[in-house]
């Protein structure tokens, strides 16, 4: 075994490497978390508040599939499942568009939008559901329409509810997106497994990846808990 | 029979494996969560920090680096003494290994539950049995428990879920279940979808038929919890 100073020099001198796989997984992460809300809040709003099947079903179908399976094995479909059938397509090699999906990382993107879609979903549902009776009451004596209901009303108020689960949501996608380093993309996960083959030194690459992220973590709880403060301070008992 | 169906017979073989890996690492968290939901509630600071630690790491840590560093590092430490001993090299069996390292992973998450589920206990039934003269052991056997177990039925099914799921992990660590049987179909079959879609239909009957379990056990655990109609 070699010294500390030794290992110590070596993670040095791979610091840019390190950050870079740092880049790759908040970019990919956030990327996907920003997408993913597109899907979800639709589909948690159809979830909560539709009666029409043709809407709920699929996407009750969606969410239940895309929250029953690893999300290992979405990524392995999207990525060796579908993107060779994609690829086959006729004429789409030429297109502009083959010079972004020929890569790795949109299919991983994609999968994990997807992934995040479904989870975030139940979450604004969940939180859309447990609107208080008498702030709809309220809203409907005033007169409002329902799509103003739904914007000044119920989403704001969702929006408190659905803070600290969303919160976890995010920790978990953080943590999920390590398995892009599975499909040799250089995320925080990859670098240390890419340093881990050049050394055989597990304790040092998996161990500085480990606390990398733990820190991501801690910083992401702390952000929510002062958001979280921030956006109920209107329901705190007041001081004396 | 095709290849392309044979490949498929051999993915569904593998299923039973992939319930063994989660069963043994589910008895593991929860061996593992008992204690350390005891130990974070021990006024010792020397007993509840360490647990707390130990839940913020393997929580806080994602499941896949943390199975590499236990699995590499752990074969690393067996490398070492075998050397130290001039033993022949001893090989750690995937199964074994990534039972183990899920269930210290999924033991922190379970201990969290645990305690959260002590800590629901309303204080005045501990102060009541207290009153009777119950001994600390008979306060926990007979109050503490029981009602944990209820409390605590969601949380442990949810991570059972997650925990289900996270087995499709261990195949990287070279187990031979139904994730990597579709791998290795990959490698030889010019459409691999389906041996994917194949594991995705199988694990989302497992989780199914997980859910379904676990409402009964909710509605059983809740017997007399029930909130009450009038009528």
């Amino acid at each position: 075994m070699s010294p500390l100073p030794e290992k110590l020099q070596f993670i040095l001198d791979n610091i840019p490497l390190i950050l870079s796989g740092i880049g790759t997984t908040l970019s990919l992460v956030s990327t996907a978390l920003l997408l993913g809300l597109f899907i979800a809040i639709p589909c948690g709003i159809i979830l909560a508040r539709s009666k029409n099947p043709l809407l709920r079903w699929p996407v009750a179908t969606y969410s239940y599939i895309f929250r029953g399976t690893p999300m290992l094995i979405q990524a392995y479909m999207l990525y060796y499942g579908i993107s060779p059938i994609i690829g086959d397509i006729n004429g789409i090699q030429d297109s502009i568009l083959w010079s972004i999906l020929r890569e790795t990382w949109p299919w991983l993107l994609i999968s994990l939008v997807l992934n995040t879609g479904a989870y975030t979903c139940e979450i604004v549902r969940g939180a859309i559901e447990t609107t208080p009776n008498g702030e709809i009451e309220a809203a409907k004596a005033l007169g409002m329409s329902p799509r103003l209901m739904m914007r000044r009303i119920i989403f704001p108020s969702a929006l408190r509810r659905a803070l600290s689960s969303y919160g976890n949501e995010i920790i978990f996608m953080l943590q999920g997106s390590s398995i892009v380093s599975v499909f040799t993309m250089m995320d925080i996960t990859g670098v240390a497994r890419k340093l881990y083959a050049s050394t055989y030194d597990p304790y040092t690459h998996f161990g500085t990846a480990g606390l990398i992220y733990l820190a991501i973590v801690i910083s992401i709880v702390l952000i929510f808990r002062k958001l979280e403060n921030r956006i109920s301070r209107h329901l705190k008992p007041r001081s004396a | 029979m095709s290849e392309t169906a044979s490949y498929l017979y051999g993915i569904v073989q593998a299923a039973p494996l992939t319930i063994a890996v989660a069963l043994v690492s589910l008895l593991i968290s929860i061996a593992i969560g008992l204690p350390v939901a005891s130990a974070r509630l021990s006024r010792f600071w020397f007993i509840n920090q360490p647990a707390a630690l130990y839940t913020t790491l393997f929580r806080g840590i994602p499941d896949l680096v943390l199975m590499f560093f236990l699995y590499y590092g752990g074969q690393e430490l067996l490398n070492t003494f075998t050397e130290l001993h001039q033993m022949d090299q001893i090989d750690v069996d995937p199964f074994w290994a990534g039972s183990i390292i899920l269930g210290l992973v999924f033991g922190a998450y379970m201990a969290e539950t645990f305690r959260g589920a002590i800590l629901a206990i309303p204080h005045g039934q501990l102060e009541a049995a207290k009153a009777f003269g119950m001994t600390p052991l008979q306060r926990f056997t007979r109050i503490t428990f029981p009602q944990m177990l209820r409390n605590a039925l969601p949380g442990v099914g949810n991570n059972w879920l997650v925990l289900l799921k996270t087995t499709a992990l261990v195949s990287l660590l070279n187990l031979h279940d139904m994730v990597q049987r579709a791998d290795f179909a990959k490698s030889r079959m010019p459409h691999p979808f389906l041996f994917y879609f194949a594991v995705a239909a199988i694990f989302l009957l497992f989780t199914s038929i997980s859910i379904l379990v676990l409402n009964i056990l909710k509605k059983r655990y809740n017997q007399g919890f029930e909130p009450r109609t009038s009528s």
